[in-house]
């Protein structure tokens, strides 16, 4: 099984994938209404990819991008990353919590360094910041006048 | 003579002089001077690390260094029978009130030492971050500051050391906490 044979797959479901594969991985990048079924279709698939080993967001000022990396424990070389490109000022998308358990608490981080609303979440809550804490501090234009000291 | 020295010199003997009497001595001592002069000789760490210092002070603790050997004997995994913490590393906003209340439960005399760059100003998290205590003092008052990223085990025994002479040299807290009140 090769990347040509995962990205035959993913086109097969989300026929406006675009990929790149400039990096270690192959990278799919997908639109964030698709992701859900996507993701369904991928842990079901004969690449069987039951292993969430990173899920992750970047800001990039513009809009925000969530970053999943999936793996199978059958064949540990098999490893694709899958990215979708989130509106900043409204950003939502499909939990996948109920495909990959893992998935619920890395969903509370991204929530709440974010501000991603993750639609379907069994308990959207703050994970590690106070349940007090006001704003998203990963993102870029985070300010804090309190307690963050400007270089 | 420097004043580092001076101290130095003041309090590397027992403290006190003998008085010849037929047959031997007498030591004629102050019984602060004996009390601070046992105190400094059996200080018991805290057992608490907050990130990277925090292995450095374990190999500190251990066979190569090994910090007993200057009467930092056993680290206590409880502050009622610890006399000195060691902040070994980061304090973040919410580790800054379990710092305060460990420090509150532990028993007097009690001695602080700031580990490494973080406990000192934040360090490497001085700038742009949300989440880091800028200095371990602001939380609790420090004894004895190292600098590094980490120390060298070298300059936490110097510190250790260092704690040794002020707690030999001077007064305890409460000792200053008295003489405040009579004046």
């Amino acid at each position: 099984m090769t990347n040509e044979d995962i990205k035959q797959y993913i086109s097969g479901i989300v026929p406006d994938t675009v990929y790149d594969e400039t990096g270690e991985w192959l990278n799919a990048n997908i639109p964030p209404q698709s992701w859900k079924q996507l993701a369904q279709a991928l842990r079901n698939s004969p690449f069987s990819f039951d292993y969430l080993f990173c899920l992750t967001c970047v800001d990039w000022k513009t809009h925000l991008t969530m970053v999943y990396h999936l793996s199978s424990t059958a064949n540990r070389q098999l490893t694709v990353v899958v990215k979708a490109k989130l509106d900043r000022n409204n950003p939502e998308i499909d939990t996948v919590s109920d495909i990959w358990r893992t998935a619920e608490f890395h969903e509370r981080e991204v929530f709440e360094m974010f501000g991603v609303q993750f639609k379907g979440h069994p308990d959207l809550r703050k994970l590690i910041l106070p349940d007090d804490f006001e704003g998203y501090p990963m993102r870029k234009d985070f300010e804090d006048p309190v307690n963050m000291i400007r270089l | 003579m420097g004043v580092r020295e001076e101290i130095i010199e003041k309090n590397k003997d027992f403290p006190g002089h003998i008085q010849p009497v037929p047959g031997g001595g007498i030591i004629v001592s102050k019984f602060n001077e004996i009390i601070n002069w046992a105190r400094a000789n059996s200080l018991w760490p805290l057992t608490f690390a907050t990130s990277c210092c925090g292995i450095e002070m374990m190999s500190v603790a251990s066979a190569k260094y090994d910090f007993s050997r200057f009467g930092f004997e056993v680290a206590r995994a409880t502050p009622r029978q610890a006399d000195v913490i060691i902040i070994a590393g980061t304090i973040v906003n919410k580790m800054a009130p379990v710092l305060k209340r460990l420090y509150d439960q532990m028993a007097d005399p009690k001695y602080v030492i700031a580990m490494g760059a973080c406990a000192i100003s934040g360090g490497p998290f001085f700038y742009n971050t949300y989440s880091v205590v800028k200095g371990a003092d602001h939380v609790i008052p420090v004894d004895v500051y190292i600098p590094g990223c980490p120390p060298r085990p070298e300059a936490l025994l110097h510190a250790l050391i260092a704690l040794q002479e002020k707690i030999k040299n001077g007064w305890t807290r409460e000792q200053i906490r008295e003489e405040n009140k009579k004046q």
